[in-house]
Formats: C-alpha cells, sequence, structure tokens
C-alpha cells in the first residue's frame, strides 16, 4: 500500500458528512516515545498568517517549544502559469513573468527575453544590454528591501519597513515613468525593449543611487551589531555548503553557506563580466549571514547601476532593439502610412513569432536565487512548454531541514530568511 | 464547509423599525464610527498584497483611514480585503476566514484576478471571488494603484454611511445549501464564461 | 551571445563509452547539450554523472517534463545538471512511452533537492518516481480529481465546468488530508497497519533509503 492511499484510506473517515473533520489531531502523546514523557502538539501556521509572506502553508510537530518535524503545505496560490504558456505567443507571456516574481517583475521580463532569444537566435544591441542590467539590478534592490522589510517585521522590528517601502517608492516612481506601471512592468519584448527610458529619466536614477546607499548605512547601523538581531539570527537556521548545493539552493542562500556561485560571474549574460562588482559570500549559512549578503548585495547593485548609467549616457542615441525584422515591429508612424509595414505588423502580433523547433534553458541570477526559463518549441509561434526554474520554491525546498530542532519563534525567522514568494513557488 | 440553511427552510423575521429621528440619528453615529475604524483583515495572496502593503506604509498611509491596525485575525476584524488572486486551492480558506469574521462585516475585491479571475482563466482560477463569498466593492487594475485601492475604501465608508440598523437583511450571514453555493450553478458557470478577446486565446498552436 | 559553433559536451562521449547503448542519441539546441538515456539505467547513468571524477554535475539545477504536442511522440522527463567546479552544464532526458505506465527511479537518494520536484512533476504530469520517500501532489490538493493539469489532453480550463471546479475545491477539507508523517504523530496512529506502525516507530519515516 502506497503513502497516499493510507492517507487517503484515513483521512476520509475522520470527516462527518459535511465534509468537516470530525476529529482534529491536536495534542496526542505519540506511543513510544521516551523524551521525559512531553507531548507533542501539531501546529498549523496559514495557509493565511501574516509571517507567512504569503499563503505557505506549515504544520509543526513540537515538543514543548522545539520543533521536532516542519511539513510545508503549497499550492495555494498556483494558478496555472506554465499551462496558459503553452497558449501565448512568446511576446505574449512576457505580462505572465510579471506576475510571478511579483518583487522583481523587470528582471523576470528580462530573463524571458533572453531565454527567447537564445531559442531563437536573435541577437540583441549593446545599448538594449545595458538597460536591461539596470532593470535587473533596480529589480534586485527592491525585492531585498521587501525582505529586509518584512523580516524586519517578523522579528519585531518595524521601522526598517517604513524605510525600504519609501525607498521602494522612489524606484516605483522610476519604473512608472520607464514602463508605465508600478509593479507589472512588461519591460521586454524579444529583441529589444517596449520602450526607451524618457528623456532625463537617467537623473533620477542618478539621484536614487547618490542616495539610497544612506538608507542601508542606517540598517546596517540599526541591526548588524543589534543584540537582539545578532540573538535571534545568528547560528540559527545554519546549512553548510554541501547541504545547500545537494539542496539546489541558489542566490543568497547558496552563497551564504560559503559557495561562491553567482550565474552573473560564473555564466554571464547581459555582459555582467564588464561590470566591477563583487559577490558577497558568506561563511557560516545561517540567518545572519543571509542578511548581510542580501545587504552587501545593495551595495554592489547600487555600484552596477552607477556603472550602467555611465554606460547609457555614452550609449545615447544608439539603437535600442535590434534590426531584426522577424522580431521587432516596424516603428509606429511607418505602420500607420506604409501598407507594407502594416500588414507585417499585423501579422506579427496576430500571428507572433515562429521560434524554430528545439529547446533553450536559460539561468539568470534573480533576487531570489537562479531564475530559469526553459522552452521547447515545435516551430510554431507558442511554445510546447514554459517551464519556469523557480529559485524559491528549490529554495523552500529545505526548510523542513533547517527548522528540525530550532524554537518555534526561530521557523518565523527561518521562514523568512529564505526569502520567498508565493507567486513563483506555486505558480 | 460554510453555514448552512437551516433544513425546513425556516426564517426569522425581524419587524422593520420605521425610520424617525432617533433612528436616524444613531444610525448616523453608528455608522460614523464604523466607517472610520473599519479593521482590515488583509487577505494577501500575490501582487496586489505588494500594493497593499505599499498603501499601508509611509507613503500613502492607510491610517488615515482608521485602517492601521490590521487584523490577522478574522474574528477581530471587520473588512476582508481580497487581494491577490484566488486560486480553487485557496477557496475553502476564504470561505473560512469569512465565516470567522463577525457581523458587521464587508469585503473588498481587490484586483482583476479578486474580481473576474482576470488574465489566468485556467484550471486552477476561481473566476470571481464572489462565487465563494459576498463582496461589497470591487477595485479594478492589475494591480490596483493605492489610490486605486484608497478609493475602494472611500466607497465602501461611503456604503456604511448610508446603511440603517433599520433593515436587519444588511447583516444576514451568508448561508449556503448543501453544495457549498450561495449563487447557483449555473450563475457560477455563466459569470466564469470567457469573453471578449480571451474566447480566442484558447488555441495552442 | 557568442558566436562559437556549439559543440556537443565531451561528457556525452565518456556517458558512451561507460553505458553503450543505454545512451539513446545526443544533440545540441541552442548551445545546450542534451542526451536521452534510457529510463531502466537513468539512475545509474545520473549517480555516474554526478560522483565520476572528470564529470562532477554535483549540481541538480532543475527537474521537469515535456509533454509534446504530438500525441504519438514519448513524455520525456529531463534533468538539468550542473558541475560548478567545471561551470559545465548537461540536460539528460528520459523519454517515456505514454502507452506504458510512466514511471523513472526517484533521484532523491543523489540530490535531496529533486524532492520538490520530483512531486511536481508527479503532480502535473502524473510520472511515478519509484523510491521517492514521500510521492505526493504539491501544487492541487490531494483529492483533485481532474488529471494532471500540464498534459496536452488537459485543456486549459480543466475538465469539470467552473460550477463543478468550485463545488469540489469547497468539499476539500484543507485539515483532512494530513500526510503519513503527520498523522504519525496524531490519534490516527493506532489505525495505521502493524509493519507501517513499526516502520513509524522505529523512526524511518521520511529517511531515504
Amino acid at each position: 500500500m502506497s503513502t497516499r492511499t493510507v492517507e487517503m484510506a484515513l483521512a476520509t473517515p475522520g470527516l462527518d458528512e459535511r465534509g468537516r473533520p470530525s476529529r482534529l489531531p491536536l495534542s496526542i502523546g505519540q506511543p513510544g516515545d521516551d523524551d521525559m514523557g512531553a507531548e507533542h502538539m501539531l501546529v498549523n501556521i496559514g495557509p493565511q498568517h501574516p509571517a507567512t509572506h504569503g499563503v505557505l502553508r506549515l504544520v509543526l510537530e513540537l515538543e514543548g517549544e522545539t520543533v521536532k518535524r516542519c511539513i510545508p503545505h503549497i499550492g495555494y496560490l498556483h494558478s496555472g502559469f506554465e499551462k496558459l504558456g503553452e497558449y501565448r505567443h512568446y511576446n505574449q507571456i512576457v505580462p505572465l513573468t510579471d506576475r510571478t516574481d511579483y518583487l522583481s517583475p523587470m528582471a523576470n521580463n528580462v530573463c524571458l527575453a533572453l531565454a527567447a532569444e537564445k531559442l531563437m537566435g536573435i541577437e540583441i544591441t549593446e545599448r538594449c544590454q545595458v538597460l536591461r542590467v539596470i532593470a535587473c539590478e533596480m529589480s534586485r534592490i527592491i525585492s531585498h528591501l521587501v525582505w529586509l522589510g518584512t523580516t524586519g517585521i517578523d522579528l519585531g522590528a518595524f521601522t526598517p519597513f517604513l524605510w525600504s517601502f519609501y525607498q521602494r517608492e522612489r524606484i516605483y516612481n522610476l519604473q512608472e515613468a520607464w514602463t508605465g506601471a508600478r509593479l507589472t512592468t512588461s519591460l521586454t519584448r524579444i529583441g529589444g525593449m517596449m520602450a526607451d527610458v524618457p528623456d532625463g529619466w537617467e537623473a533620477g536614477l542618478r539621484d536614487f543611487t547618490a542616495t539610497f546607499t544612506r538608507t542601508l548605512d542606517e540598517v546596517d547601523t540599526m541591526f548588524t551589531r543589534n543584540s537582539i538581531w545578532c540573538g535571534r539570527t545568528q547560528g540559527v537556521g545554519v546549512l553548510t555548503a554541501e547541504e545547500a548545493i545537494n539542496f539546489s539552493l541558489s542566490g543568497p542562500m547558496l552563497r551564504a553557506s560559503g559557495v561562491d556561485y553567482d550565474v552573473r560571474k560564473d555564466r554571464p549574460y547581459l555582459g555582467y563580466e564588464t561590470y566591477d562588482f563583487d559577490v558577497p559570500v558568506g561563511e557560516h549559512g545561517d540567518i545572519y549571514d543571509r542578511y548581510r549578503v542580501r545587504l552587501e548585495e545593495m551595495y554592489q547593485s547600487n555600484r552596477i547601476l552607477e556603472q550602467a548609467l555611465d554606460r547609457l549616457a555614452r550609449l545615447k542615441g544608439a539603437p535600442l532593439n535590434t534590426d531584426d525584422h522577424r522580431v521587432i515591429l516596424p516603428p509606429k508612424g511607418r505602420a500607420m502610412s506604409d501598407m507594407e509595414a502594416m500588414i507585417h505588423h499585423f501579422k506579427q502580433v496576430m500571428e507572433g513569432i515562429p521560434a524554430p523547433a528545439g529547446e533553450a534553458y536559460l539561468g539568470v541570477e534573480n533576487p531570489k536565487g537562479e531564475l530559469g526559463y526553459y522552452f521547447v518549441a515545435d516551430g510554431t509561434a507558442k511554445p510546447v512548454r514554459w517551464r519556469i526554474r523557480p529559485p524559491s520554491f528549490i529554495n523552500l525546498a529545505c526548510l523542513p531541514k533547517l527548522c528540525e530542532g530550532a524554537l518555534l519563534s526561530d521557523v518565523i525567522a527561518i521562514n523568512a530568511s529564505v526569502d520567498i514568494v508565493m507567486g513563483e513557488i506555486d505558480r | 464547509m460554510g453555514l448552512t440553511l437551516p433544513p425546513d427552510g425556516e426564517v426569522t423575521e425581524v419587524p422593520a423599525v420605521s425610520p424617525n429621528w432617533l433612528t436616524t440619528r444613531l444610525d448616523f453615529l453608528v455608522n460614523w464610527g464604523r466607517a472610520n475604524s473599519l479593521w482590515p483583515m488583509p487577505f494577501g495572496t500575490a501582487c496586489c498584497a505588494i500594493e497593499f502593503m505599499a498603501t499601508a506604509a509611509g507613503r500613502f498611509d492607510i491610517s488615515r483611514f482608521g485602517m492601521e491596525r490590521m487584523s490577522f485575525s478574522p474574528r477581530q476584524a471587520d473588512v476582508l480585503i481580497c487581494a491577490g488572486r484566488l486560486p480553487f486551492k485557496l477557496a475553502p480558506i476564504i470561505r473560512r476566514v469569512w465565516d470567522q469574521m463577525p457581523q458587521p462585516k464587508w469585503a473588498i475585491s481587490m484586483g482583476a484576478c479578486a474580481s473576474t479571475g482576470g488574465i489566468f482563466d485556467t484550471y486552477a482560477m476561481v473566476q470571481g471571488i464572489d462565487t465563494i463569498i459576498p463582496v461589497d466593492v470591487y477595485v479594478p487594475g492589475c494591480p490596483p494603484r493605492p489610490e486605486g485601492l484608497m478609493y475602494g475604501i472611500m466607497l465602501l465608508q461611503k456604503k456604511i454611511k448610508g446603511e440603517t440598523m433599520a433593515d436587519p437583511s444588511l447583516r444576514q450571514e451568508l448561508l449556503v445549501n448543501e453544495q457549498g453555493f450561495f449563487v447557483p450553478p449555473e450563475k457560477i458557470d455563466e459569470i466564469s464564461e470567457p469573453f471578449g478577446n480571451s474566447v480566442h486565446q484558447t488555441r495552442s498552436a | 551571445m557568442t558566436a562559437v559553433a556549439p559543440a556537443l559536451s565531451p561528457s556525452v562521449d565518456a556517458l558512451r563509452a561507460a553505458f553503450g547503448s543505454a545512451v539513446l542519441r545526443a544533440a545540441v539546441s541552442c548551445g545546450d547539450s542534451i542526451v536521452w538515456v534510457a529510463a531502466d539505467r537513468a539512475h545509474e547513468i545520473l549517480a555516474w554523472l554526478k560522483n565520476t571524477p572528470g564529470q562532477t554535475f554535483n549540481y541538480l539545477t532543475d527537474v521537469t517534463a515535456v509533454d509534446y504536442r504530438d500525441p504519438d511522440r514519448p513524455l520525456e522527463v529531463s534533468y538539468q545538471l550542473r558541475s560548478l567546479s567545471r561551470k559545465a552544464d548537461l540536460r539528460v532526458k528520459i523519454p517515456l512511452d505514454k502507452a506504458q505506465p510512466l514511471a523513472v527511479d526517484s533521484v532523491v537518494d543523489l540530490w535531496r533537492g529533486a524532492d520538490w520536484l520530483e512531486r511536481e512533476v508527479f503532480d502535473m504530469f502524473g510520472v511515478t518516481f519509484t523510491g521517492h520517500p514521500d510521492l505526493r501532489r504539491i501544487l492541487m490538493w490531494d483529492t483533485y480529481a481532474e488529471g494532471h493539469p500540464l498534459r496536452k489532453d488537459f485543456p486549459l480550463r480543466g475538465n469539470f465546468t467552473r460550477a463543478e471546479q468550485t463545488r469540489q475545491a469547497l468539499a476539500a477539507n484543507p485539515e483532512a488530508h494530513y500526510s503519513m508523517e503527520e498523522l504519525s504523530i496524531a490519534d490516527a496512529f493506532n489505525e495505521l497497519p502493524e509493519d507501517m506502525k513499526r516502520r513509524l516507530l522505529d523512526g524511518q519515516r521520511g529517511e531515504l533509503r
């Protein structure tokens, strides 16, 4: 008898005629326990709980206040992204990617465009690369800011939430000026961008990069040597480097455990190898190191943004989109006046861009870890399979291991340190 | 799940009180108090929850509406704000949360996904939370801007200010039949039908 | 975006030398090396790729599956492997004939990270992973009756009407379905079969064998 059939057989008699549980297994000792007679207790957290960062559900087996086992239940936000992607043209998938990891929408857009371009064999212009780097790094900053604010709240500090959301609003203003939307940006198109940055936009970003790190300094002053913060985070939720690799972790979770692996450095895309930045690596693999890594990554992103702004100034007036007419729409002015251009425009919008049969996997370094898009194409304009390699899904899978033996209050801190976003975990 | 109809269909009738000066003044006072101290139960699931957090943060400051006291326990909440998409797996959860909220209670459906399923016309998504719980205010947008949510909140306040104690139907609990529905199944099928452009977007090749 | 002509990964030749006909074919697509292997020796091949010096594919990037639009084409389970030290990638694919029961050996004993990924493939495609310690649905709920959503014969809006879907979703009681691990400390423990009780008492639950 498989695990599943036992479970079903046992669950069913526990229901009354309305489908409600007639028996709630909450506090029952386990026969054969020799742990000083302590009663084990099942505690259910979520799916609707402020500290689970979305609709995650955790079932904890407690002995006193010590967690013996943690069983996550996910899928409460499963929306069918991958299925929906099989029914959309490649460019139509861009708005879907906004809504997977909604804390870093622009980075997802960039990853999708890069994966589709790899599939179709399209080269992009240098200016487009620079703008995409800016988009990725802005996303990294706002995503880590949400992490900082919410983790602060989880551990009892409300002020950083207000600070970080103030800085986020500044980036949102820039995003809105560029894309027209605060959150669902849909920034990229295959072979280029949806839009160029508006006039004077660079000055706004320069102002941000010049002043933003002051907030980080303040957070650093507040947290890094704060005894409450250190006590709650140091030595909690430890994962060694071997375990982190074996669990397929990525991003700050992997680097905090001392594995020096960053997709931007190790398999560069968008010309990241030409930027001067450091990859922070922790050594203890605990929550504190994850905090240090993320904090430092924001400083480094700021450095990359400054370099990218210099390049953008140098590339003023350079073409933004590739001149490959298979994928780029004709300019609006020509489409409205020239018959061929209009037919071209119409066909491309209605029929999409056919991709040659084949498959491509492309991973980028997202704030949460390695985000990978895997396309399988059969020659039509819609993919046969659009797979998202979700970094926080894979990072969250090590939660049972991290929580084993921790205290109940540590579970909240550990869960926060994984930096999950349910839209991406459940897709 | 859900509170069910009494088996014999018996409904208690409460005689309506004709409005007079005293009750209208009392209504005004009660509604003024209720409308300006709504405790929200943030049922945040997806992207809209981020905009909800932005609304709560410094720049937009939801406390101007007396709503800064987030009630994460439904038992102390007045208004349920469903911020984000609602998959079928979450449907029994929101029904449970709604049933746990005491009267008087209201619901705001924030964003296109909560209101209609949005761009997710798929196997996994509820096509509008009004098939699961009754909704007072729908806020459009994907996601709505904080200003949009605040407009929705102000509409809700306006609605509350128009209520009267003389109308007991306002405070009646939602009763569902044994299948768990409070709207007829045909109605659910009808409002979940694809419309507009999405009719043509189900071909996979 | 390099213009270098993509070459097949040298690991493929090493695999052919070590496993012969179990390596079905190999190809390069968009610069990615792909190797198709037989399902019955897949676990052995993946273990070899992970542990052999010179291969050291120690990082399992992703596990997924592909169901093609052509109904006669086999469903493929795909493992995206990476060697962190050598900075090399390899995609190993296992074709599964859809007329037969879909089953492959689980690789959770090699990579713990495969746990949830394999559960997701089981949930979405109905592929059974033999030897997986806890193969349950992960994204859909336990009693989900419509099938496996990412299969091509599954319509976008699901098999049932919206009303029926709503009814079933509301009837699915999240509190009633605990996993075996959760049940083991509940009062339902006494209802478990003898052999399972023994295993749970010995502390074997959830352990990898």
